[in-house]
């Protein structure tokens, strides 16, 4: 059961940290080829399963539509209230039926570590589409796509990571990937949302120069990325003082003025205050494209998967 | 008391002593004696100069492996482990912790699968800024080693 469990388990997608440099560099190859051609039927016959223990729906769609453009079929729940696992079902149980059906499972759940366990549970490869607060790979994946689309390379760039650095999983991610490339990293974010010590502890190891900030205003000039995220009420204990960074942590057209020409905004999205909407005519906001991303990176991370490419 | 345990000494078997004496029964459950069929006597408090209080443990006829006694070195690493073969210590084992610990952990993190689903903890020992720390394999949160809860 051991090696069994090992074998199936390098076979899935549970975190990016199991994926090296190169194999991060081949996924954002394939992604571009499945950019010049997302319809194609290399998925002919294949059954995919999107399990979503708690509703995703950005995320089950850009999955889902990059399975039926490669000519796959999509069996699944949607959320937990329509699934076995409301009547008690154990995860195990519930990963050994689907896989009796499906070549691979798309999964995201509430619990910390569930898509882990199902990857060594499972006789088919299980994609992390998000578990918790822990891991979202694809997510990480696209954003890593974005930049490397957008500034044509991954190497030495500065890249601003703004809002909640604290509890946000997508930055954390994000600065393990980066990690490989040489970048310089300035966090921004109010006192109550700062970036843990472990990640300030990991940057140092890796030789990985950072500044920290706590006011967004023109602390991003020499930036290339800009890699904004939602700012949620429930992170603070006084409203006061959310309401002072709600506004303070508001990204607006006219403070992008001295910015550099390739400086390009991120945002995972979807976003409440933190972009006002005046931003987004401006030519170097790319949060919407960012998300059309997301389809090419998941045919890429389905098709390596399922070995179809 | 003290004079009694040192006089009872033992023809085979494994003494684990010096160990701390608030750890004394963590040691005794991560070992399942609770369990043990073999003689045993556990001895707690005892005066020390090395620990303060120390407690010992003596259990006839057993042998430990090594990832077993090396569970000891995540709460009490100071233990000391003789092994006894007619009466004589023929190994002196040095505690070392192993690079992954299975099951007798139990995760901080309330939200992570080993809490809620009948899934064993794995842990991998990692060392941070020369500070021992323990991630959860599934969660992968992480915690030094003081601060972990044993099962
Ligand atoms: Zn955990």
């Amino acid at each position: 059961m051991g090696v069994w469990g090992q074998i199936m388990s390098n076979n899935s997608l549970v975190s990016i940290a199991d994926y090296s440099k190169e194999e991060i560099l081949a996924i954002l190859d394939s992604a571009a080829d499945f950019e010049t051609n997302p319809n194609r039927k290399t998925l002919d016959g294949k059954v995919i399963a999107t399990l979503f223990f708690e509703p995703s729906t950005r995320t089950r769609l850009s999955f889902e539509t990059a399975v039926v453009r490669l000519g796959g079929s999509i069996i699944g729940f949607s959320d937990a209230a329509t699934s076995s696992s409301s009547k008690g079902e154990t995860l195990n149980d519930t990963i050994h039926m689907v896989s009796c059906y499906a070549d691979a499972i798309v999964m995201r759940h509430p619990l910390e570590g569930a898509a882990r366990y199902a990857s060594e549970v499972a006789p088919v490869p299980i994609i992390n589409a998000g578990d918790g607060a822990n891991q979202h790979p694809s997510q990480t994946l696209l954003d890593l796509y974005s930049i490397l689309k957008t500034q044509g390379t991954l190497e030495n760039l500065t890249i601003c990571l703004v809002g909640d650095l604290k509890y946000g999983r997508t930055v954390h991610s994000l600065i393990m990937a980066m990690s490989h490339f040489h970048p310089t990293f300035k966090f921004i974010a109010p006192d109550e949302l700062k970036m843990p010590d472990e990640y300030k502890v990991f940057c140092r190891k890796k030789n990985i120069p950072f500044t920290e900030v706590n006011e967004l205003n023109d602390n991003f000039n020499d930036a290339d990325i800009l890699y904004m995220t939602r700012v949620q009420k429930e992170r603070f204990q006084d409203l006061m003082e959310y309401e002072r960074v709600k506004n303070v942590y508001t990204l607006k057209n006219s403070m992008l003025e001295n910015t550099k020409s390739n400086l390009r905004i991120l945002h995972p999205l979807p976003r409440v205050t933190e972009i006002d909407p005046d931003v987004d005519s401006n030519e170097k906001a790319y949060y919407f494209r960012q998300a059309q991303n997301g389809l090419y990176v998941r045919q890429a991370i389905v098709s390596k998967l399922l070995k179809t490419t | 008391m003290e004079k009694e345990l040192k006089v009872a000494a033992l023809r085979n078997g494994t003494v684990i002593d010096h160990i701390p004496a608030d750890k004394l029964y963590k040691v005794v459950s991560i070992l399942h004696l609770d369990n043990c069929e073999q003689q045993i006597t556990i001895g707690n408090n005892l005066d020390s100069a090395k620990v303060g209080k120390k407690g010992i443990i003596k259990i006839s006829d057993r042998a430990f492996a090594e990832d077993e006694t090396n569970k000891i070195a995540l709460i009490a690493p100071n233990a000391k482990i003789n092994i006894i073969r007619d009466y004589v210590v023929v190994e002196k084992r040095p505690l070392s912790l192993p690079s992954e610990i299975r099951e007798i952990i139990q995760c901080g993190n309330p939200n992570c699968i080993t809490n809620n689903q009948p899934v064993a903890t794995k842990f991998h020992v990692i060392m941070h800024d020369e500070e021992i720390m323990l991630k959860c394999h599934y969660c992968e949160r992480e915690v030094i080693r003081d601060k972990v809860k044993i099962k």
